[in-house]
């Protein structure tokens, strides 16, 4: 690919503690992530999958290498503009979800919008196209402890995707979802990133990471195979062998 | 035998001839099991012979037709209300290597498995892409039962695929407990050599 990376990690690593206690979160890693590209991450617990989108997301700082998001480097770059980053260009999914439960679901979702100067009608409105997406037309103006856990997380996954966000960081996006609602919230990640953005999914369901044009396997803090997605054998495409 | 029922299925809504079935075996399941035409032709010989089609003259082009008979639907009947025998598994090949390495000298069977897992993994990628395809293609209004049993196929592969990586995770999460509690144990106690040879393998 010859494109920008929107994400470039480099010789990334995070240590906590030091001296015997020392633990090895991440080893120095390399990984780049295109527009367009969904990365899937796997490996059993304590593997390091979170800390990588942790650091990826500017929410921890690295022991040592560099997180590059759209050109900039959130290792070196100011508090307050790896803060813009963090609220314009990057959409966050994690396992829990942080609504404020004094907010309805479209206005969690417009929140940000707003705090990053958007107009109140602009916002809702797209807060209400992104509910639409997910499923959620009728929800929008209920309270979160209003609505199920499924709904909750899905609110979460429309607040991550408002906006044009180049890159989307998910932890385990599925976790209280079923089985059919699961799938189509990949299908939404996976649309968003069709369109241009850039994803990473760390999750330990396979069917969920065959959603993605490359799965990166970690353990103990580091890669230890991949897998890229192949051109989908003539012997699958229905009439192929005629 | 499953060509045998596909066939008599698919002849249930009216007289074909040989590469017609095939054409229409292969549309339901998308060329996952390629059939060739003398495989059909040698499969409805069978079914003739055991009375369950019946020749039934030509189509306007002269392709010769077969027709499914009373004893060809009631065989179809019971096919369709008989679970698939589980009784007795296919063989497996990877379950075959899994078992062969516990133990084997100089394979490192974690290895083993995540090269499996990748390789599994990979595939389900090739058949998810080839499920959003199914997906919108059923979106379209002309969409029709073949694109249906498409994608139920392209399902029952990505299940059988992830069934699969999840019993690897398993495999490999069961070697690490086994080579803690032997480490536990302290090395020399555990009672066979092949079991201790895997948990030192896993424990890479």
């Amino acid at each position: 690919m010859t494109a920008t990376p929107v994400l470039q990690l480099r010789q990334l690593a995070r240590t906590h503690g030091s001296g015997p206690t020392e633990v090895h979160a991440l080893r120095p890693l390399d990984l780049d992530v295109f527009p367009g590209e969904l990365v899937a991450v796997m490996g059993p617990s304590g593997s390091g999958k979170s800390t990588l989108l942790t650091l990826a997301g500017g929410l921890d700082a690295p022991t040592s290498g560099t997180v590059t998001v759209e050109g900039t480097d959130l290792t070196t770059a100011s508090r307050r503009d790896v803060a813009a980053l963090r609220r314009r260009a990057i959409g966050y999914v994690f396992q829990d979800y942080n609504l404020i439960p004094a907010l309805t679901a479209a206005e969690n979702i417009a929140l940000p919008r707003e705090l990053d100067g958007i107009r109140a009608k602009k916002a809702r409105t797209e807060a209400l196209a992104a509910l639409d997406e997910m499923g959620l037309a009728d929800i929008a103006d209920r309270f979160p402890d209003e609505i199920s856990g499924g709904q909750q997380q899905r609110t979460a996954i429309a607040r991550a995707l408002v906006g044009d966000r180049r890159l989307v960081l998910a932890d385990e996006p599925t976790g209280a979802l079923d089985s059919e609602t699961g799938e189509s919230v990949l299908a939404v990640l996976r649309a968003r990133c069709d369109a241009g953005a850039a994803g990473i999914l760390v999750t330990h369901e396979p069917r969920f990471a065959a959603w993605a044009d490359r799965v990166v396997f970690l353990r103990d803090g580091e890669v230890v195979d991949q897998t890229l997605r192949s051109d989908a054998s003539a012997l699958l495409t229905p009439g192929a062998a005629q | 035998m499953s060509i045998r029922h596909g066939l008599l299925a698919l002849l249930e809504s009216g007289p074909r001839y040989g590469n017609q079935l095939r054409a229409e075996f292969e549309s339901r399941t998308g060329a996952t099991w390629p059939l060739n035409v003398g495989q059909v032709y040698t499969t409805l010989n069978r079914l003739e012979r055991d009375g369950l089609v019946k020749p039934d003259g030509e189509d306007d082009s002269g392709h010769a037709l077969y027709a499914i008979t009373g004893d060809g639907r009631a065989e179809l009947r019971v096919w369709y209300a008989t679970p698939v025998d589980r009784q007795r598994p296919a063989r497996d090949e990877l379950a075959i290597k899994l078992a062969m390495a516990v133990g084997a000298p100089g394979v490192d069977i974690s290895a083993v498995i995540q090269a499996q897992r990748a390789h599994t993994i990979g595939a389900m990628q090739d058949y998810t892409r080839l499920k959003a395809q199914a997906l919108t293609t059923l979106e379209h209004p002309e969409a029709g039962s073949d694109d249906l049993a498409w994608l139920l196929v392209l399902e029952q592969l990505i299940f059988q695929a992830e069934a699969e990586a999840r019993w690897l995770d398993h495999s490999e999460a069961r070697l690490v407990r086994v080579a803690r509690s032997a480490q536990a144990r302290g090395d020399g106690t555990a009672p066979d050599r092949g079991r201790r040879g895997a948990a030192r393998d896993a424990a890479r």
